[in-house]
């Protein structure tokens, strides 16, 4: 993971919707399968749905795509999953959020908020010589926010790993 | 499902423990016997059991319970139900479970857990069970609530037994079966409705049906690659009749042997790693493979990128999963075999109606003309000379009567027996095939007697397996169960010392175990059962009679065996299935396998 930009889009990653039933170590299983089949794991946010008997797993695998596959039907496998689906990133809106404390004397404390204002973030805390800034949005974007926070050093981040849902039809019903 | 409970005199909303509401849900699942062993926390489900007209096999070792659970199955085609407690009971319950797992066998365990309120904290006799077995259980469950109970037994029932069978687990809290409940036993939309993401596939696609006959009559050299689950769909009878129809050689994997017969002109008997030299080139040389309940294991393929290489695939199987896994298929068919096959003769024969099936007679001739010149063989001993592990195969399967189970441990016994009987049944091979468990055939031999009592059942067992679970042969003698064991004793682990000699340079490294210590007949008599040895070739055949004609308790045979036999033919590990050593008598006529 040695890679500039560790948070972009690669081809080898995929991101894998999962409606599960809402019970416990449901997580648990998911997790085991894949540390079981030898699959890697790049990002994972979890929660209920609407209906309370239902939780979302939203993943971002790392494979190549044939391997894919073979963990869909793994995936499929496991009684509490109900279903799956693979979101084309150019089919899909994909959104997450960035909690960043970032080293700022008072003097850049004014360039540090206005980037935050560009990139639509907001500002959390502010303190001596660090400030915490929340961001939300497009993983490409948050990529690029960190990008320029990070010449003013980063103390530390933290991100949540994607959700996401397939876009909407344009055309018309019928 | 109301008006059985109904009429066992079951009222819904009767108030009564945990665990008579267990025992009360496995009476009926139709469970007549379970296999298991008590302790703390389960102790209450056994009190309740003393009124239930459920049969109890004491077992000595919880993994034995496990095993014979496997055993009945196997031979039944029910669950096997087996019930321990808590810590080291779960645990003992491991190796059956992933063997289980591995081989589809539909299974249920029962174990008891520490009461709810001491979850988690390290207390007398606690283990994580449900997180130790979920990789090797098709599902599990722990328990929380008394209410819970019956939906949760008829779930893992419902889970184990459909779709690609498996083993299940019900981790049971103390108190969840002292806890009083409301007794309901739940209607099969309730079971649906509780597990909407379970929704298996039993009818195959008509349209890759339809393709699979399309390129079945076109093939010139078709090979049906039978695996097991062709058994567990009971599509036996359904491959038969597609055998017959096209005139497609058919070899049974390990885990199908007897879903075709063995003296039917067309079975080339078992492919792989031991194979048959005609089953595994035919194979190899095919143009394409019908894989029927088959997953591709390593055993079979050897090398997977030099498997087959000339081969189209059709894959029927249950699990979608399996589709692809290991070798892509043309005309992936998810399905249950028997209904598949059947559709798959109708896609025949409508297409009969107006083409004909390329010619494969020629096919046929090659084909037979391997198994002509690669019989199984050994070399004889001669008079006198030290007794030879397949004679002695040989020799039990010819006097074994009709319809005898046969069940094996692991190891060069195994092979030899797979390769050495006849099996012309389904249902009546029970081994260990995708874990390889040692110590398999004596509880699952056990468990197969339980669930066929009408038919004599023989273990061949090594003497290293023999010696990891003998002692459930105590519970055989005081259960009345009257199974037959055959130890092929060569002081070895027999397979790893082939392993050394043939790739370690003959260096062999703790593999000698010793033919006298134990003394196998003082021990089985110790247990309980009558215990034969057996030294020359001369004395086999009556070894054999006698052990046969004991039927009021467990018989143990041991034949001292050569310990330098090696299993022929066979394909080293990771190696391409094109370099199978044959015997080394049949070396000279190598050219033939072109």
């Amino acid at each position: 993971m040695n890679t500039a930009n560790p948070y972009g889009s690669t081809p080898t990653h995929h991101m894998l919707s999962v409606l599960v039933q809402n019970k416990p170590g449901v997580l648990a299983r998911v997790a085991s399968l894949f540390a079981r089949r030898g699959y890697n794991i790049f990002s994972l946010a979890v929660a209920p749905t609407d209906d309370p008997e239902f939780s979302r797993i939203s993943i971002v695998v790392d494979v190549e795509s044939a391997p894919l596959e073979q963990i869909v039907k793994q995936l499929f496998k496991l009684i509490e999953v109900v279903r799956i689906s693979e979101l084309d990133p150019r089919r899909s809106v994909e959104r997450e959020l960035m909690v960043a404390t970032v080293r700022v004397t008072p003097e850049q404390r004014g360039q540090v908020v206005e980037l935050a204002n560009i990139f639509e973030g907001k500002i959390l805390s502010v303190g001596q010589d660090a400030i915490i800034l929340s961001m939300d949005g497009s993983p490409e974007k948050l990529d690029d926010f960190s990008d320029l926070l990070r010449q003013y050093g980063i103390i530390e981040s933290q991100r949540t790993g994607r959700v996401a849902l397939p876009k909407l039809d344009r055309a018309a019903k019928n | 499902m109301t008006s059985k409970d109904h009429m066992r005199g079951h009222q819904a909303g009767e108030t009564i423990t945990g665990a008579q509401a267990l025992i009360r849900a496995l009476e009926m699942e139709n469970v007549d016997v379970m296999f298991g062993l008590p302790g703390g926390c389960i102790l209450p489900a056994y009190d309740p059991l003393i009124e239930s007209p459920i049969r109890h096999i004491l077992v000595r070792h919880e993994q034995g319970a496990g095993h014979m659970a496997e055993g009945y199955a196997h031979v039944t085609g029910r669950p096997g139900v087996a019930m321990v407690t808590s810590g080291p009971a779960a645990t003992n319950m491991v190796t059956p479970l992933c063997d289980a797992y591995m081989d589809s066998i539909p299974m249920v365990a029962i174990t008891g857990q520490v009461g709810t309120s001491a979850i988690g904290t390290d207390a007398f006799q606690e283990c994580d069970t449900v997180g130790i077995t979920r990789s090797i259980t098709k599902h599990n469950d722990l328990v929380m609530s008394a209410d819970d109970l019956p939906l949760a037994i008829r779930q893992a029932f419902h889970i184990a037994t459909t779709g690609r069978p498996g083993p299940t687990l019900v981790d049971i809290p103390k108190d969840v079966l002292t806890n009083s409940m409301k007794w309901h036993w739940p209607t099969d939309d309730e079971v649906a409705d509780s597990l909407p993401g379970y929704k298996p596939v039993s009818k195959g696609h008509p349209r890759m049906i339809k393709e699979a006959a399309q390129l079945i009559l076109k093939a010139q050299q078709p090979i049906l690659y039978v695996g097991g689950g062709v058994l567990k769909a009971r599509a036996a009878s359904a491959l038969r009749e597609l055998a017959e129809l096209t005139g497609i050689p058919v070899v049974t994997t390990l885990m199908a042997r007897g879903a075709f017969p063995d003296d039917h002109p067309l079975c080339l008997g078992m492919p792989g790693m031991h194979g048959t030299a005609a089953a595994v080139t035919a194979m190899q040389k095919s143009d394409l493979l019908i894989a029927l309940g088959s997953r591709f294991d390593d055993r079979v393929t050897g090398r997977v990128n030099s498997f087959a290489p000339h081969a189209k695939i059709i894959h029927v199987d249950i699990d979608p999963a399996e589709q692809g896994k290991v070798r892509k298929p043309d005309v992936p068919i998810v399905g249950d075999c028997r209904l598949v096959i059947e559709e798959m003769i109708k896609a025949i024969n409508d297409l009969l109606a107006e083409q004909k099936q390329v010619d494969i007679t020629p096919w046929r001739s090659r084909v037979s003309g391997w198994q002509e010149q690669f019989p199984l063989t050994y070399e004889p001993s001669e008079e006198g000379g030290v007794l030879k592990p397949q004679y002695c195969l040989e020799q039990l399967r010819d006097a074994a009567p009709e319809g005898t189970i046969l069940v094996s441990g692991v190891g060069q016994h195994q092979m030899w027996s797979s390769q050495y009987w006849k099996f012309n049944e389904p249902y009546t091979w029970v081994n260990s095939g995708g874990l390889g468990t040692m110590g398999f055939s004596v509880p699952a031999a056990i468990g197969a007697k339980v669930g066929r009592p009408d038919k004599t059942v023989w273990a061949v067992d090594g003497d290293g397996c023999f010696q990891m679970t003998a002692q459930e042969l105590v519970t055989a003698s005081l259960e009345r169960i009257p199974v037959k064991i055959a130890i092929l004793n060569n002081s070895y682990l027999g397979m790893v010392r082939q392993w050394q000699e043939m790739f370690y340079e003959e260096r062999y490294s703790e593999v000698y175990l010793s033919q006298d210590t134990p003394n196998y007949v003082k021990w089985a008599e110790a247990m309980g059962c009558v215990g034969i040895r057996v030294d020359d070739q001369s004395e086999v055949a009556s070894a054999i009679d006698k052990a046969n004609s004991i039927n009021d308790r467990p018989v143990v045979v041991d034949f001292r065996v050569d310990a330098g036999e090696k299993v022929f033919p066979m394909v080293a590990a990771g190696q391409s299935n094109d370099d199978l050593m044959l015997h080394p008598s049949q070396n000279s006529r190598r050219e033939f396998l072109r």
